[in-house]
Parts: structure tokens; sequence; C-alpha cells
């Protein structure tokens, strides 16, 4: 199963549907509840990244038998200091997104700590894509 | 302690809630979302004095089944109707944050959130 969704730019009221949809789908497909909240909050932080660092982009969502495949792709500025950016408490965003509860520094760190596999590829001004992997049967 | 437990203790006005039998384990207190998403545990109430869709959001990825709005915050219709939605229980005090968590605590409500 294929599914694509576009993230909006600078729309946080609105970020997080596409991720809402996916939980929902995982749901009615009958997957472990400890599996979807793995995908649903890495997928949510990649998302909110993509809102809030990226200036919007789409979301490519592939589900299997064994595995979901999420890869989000923003059309931002990159990751200047991808190992840094990794650091949990380490941020770039402004105080307006931390007065929206984001912004912290665990964006990043989140998605590696419920993703099965992560892989992040950037390049100053060409934006960024992460793919998470999360299996369903370990 | 039973979501309408919780209620009374906090003098908290429920906005939606679909099973307020609801039971809660323990309770977060926080304002960060990405650390609520990294620290707690199962069957936790989420306590916060953000007013963002994004708290329903992330109760919604972590399967937190209640939220408290503290410091007399009370979210707009939209909130409420997305909480309702997700079968999210919301409610909201005039209590601040470190008062709201010390009554649940001194109540009962002692297991670790996070």
């Amino acid at each position: 199963m294929n599914l694509h969704y576009e993230i909006p730019s600078d729309d946080l009221a609105h970020a997080g549907e596409a991720s809402s949809s996916v939980k929902k789908m995982l749901v009615q497909l009958g997957i472990d509840p400890v599996r979807i909240k793995k995908a649903a909050v890495s997928m949510y932080e990649a998302e909110i990244n993509a809102v809030i660092h990226g200036g919007g982009g789409s979301a490519e969502v592939t589900i299997d038998s064994d595995k979901i495949v999420i890869r989000i792709i923003d059309n931002g500025p990159g990751i200047a200091d991808l190992e840094l950016a990794m650091q949990e408490g380490y941020t770039t965003a402004s105080d307006d997104i931390r007065e929206m509860g984001f912004g912290a520094g665990m964006g990043l760190p989140n998605m590696k700590r419920y993703a099965d596999e992560l892989d992040i590829q950037t390049r100053p001004d060409k934006g960024t894509i992460v793919t998470i992997v999360v299996y369903f049967h370990q | 302690m039973k979501l309408h437990e919780i209620a009374k203790i906090l003098d908290a006005e429920i906005l939606a809630c679909s099973d307020s039998d609801i039971e809660i384990m323990s309770a977060c207190g926080s304002d960060l979302m990405s650390d609520v998403m990294a620290f707690v545990k199962e069957n936790v109430l989420l306590l916060t004095g953000l007013v963002s869709p994004q708290v329903i959001r992330t109760a919604e990825m972590m399967d937190i089944r209640a939220v408290v709005f503290v410091r007399g915050k009370v979210p707009g219709q939209n909130i409420i109707d997305m909480a309702s939605e997700k079968g999210i229980a919301v409610m909201a005090t005039c209590e601040p944050m470190f008062i709201a968590c010390g009554k649940l605590y001194s109540a009962g409500l002692t297991g670790k959130g996070v």
C-alpha cells in the first residue's frame, strides 16, 4: 500500500494530519499498538520538523505485511551539522516555535528512539529526506 | 485513580469526556510536547499549560487518554472537538502546574509518568 501526503509550510495548527491518518490506517490493519506508536511518534516528529524547519514538503508512506517505510521530504535549508542535531537538547528553533511546544531539541533524538531504522539525507539548500522504518513483528 | 476523581481533586471543568471511569496510573506535567513523546509511559494523564492542537496530536500519537489544561488555560472549541473525535478526555483547572501535580501526587497518583 502506497500513501502520499502534502505537508504544509509553517502551518503548525494542521501539522500532524498525515501522521494521524497513517496511525488510523495502521489501527485498521490490526497492527500491534506498540509498533503503531513507534511509527506514529517518529513520523509525527519528522512531520513537525518539515513544517517548522523544512518549509513544508511531502510524506511518502509504504505499508506492507512486515513493515512501514515513511519518507518525509522537505524543501528546507538542510541540516548544517547532523551530528550536533542528533544530540538531545540541541535546537535551532525560534522562541515562537518553543512557545508552541516544540523546538526543545528532541525531534531527531525521538525519531532515533522510536524508529527501528532511521536514515537522514541532507544537503545545504537542498532539503532533507528522512526515512523511517518500523517493523511490525520484531 | 479514576478520571472523575482527578476532576474533583483539581476542581476541574470537564470539557470533553466519553468515559470518566478511565483508570489513570500516573501523570506527566510538561509544556514541551517532544519531551512528552520522549519520556511518557502508559496510562498517563498529561497536564500542560500549552494550548495548541498539537497537545491533542501528541496525546493521540502517545495513546494518552486524558489531558488537563492548567493555569486557567481554556482550549478553543477546535481543540475540544479534535479531542472528542479522538476519544481523548479534556479538562481545565485554574490551578498552576506545580499545585495541580502536587494535589494529585498527595492524593495517591504516585506512579512514575516518565
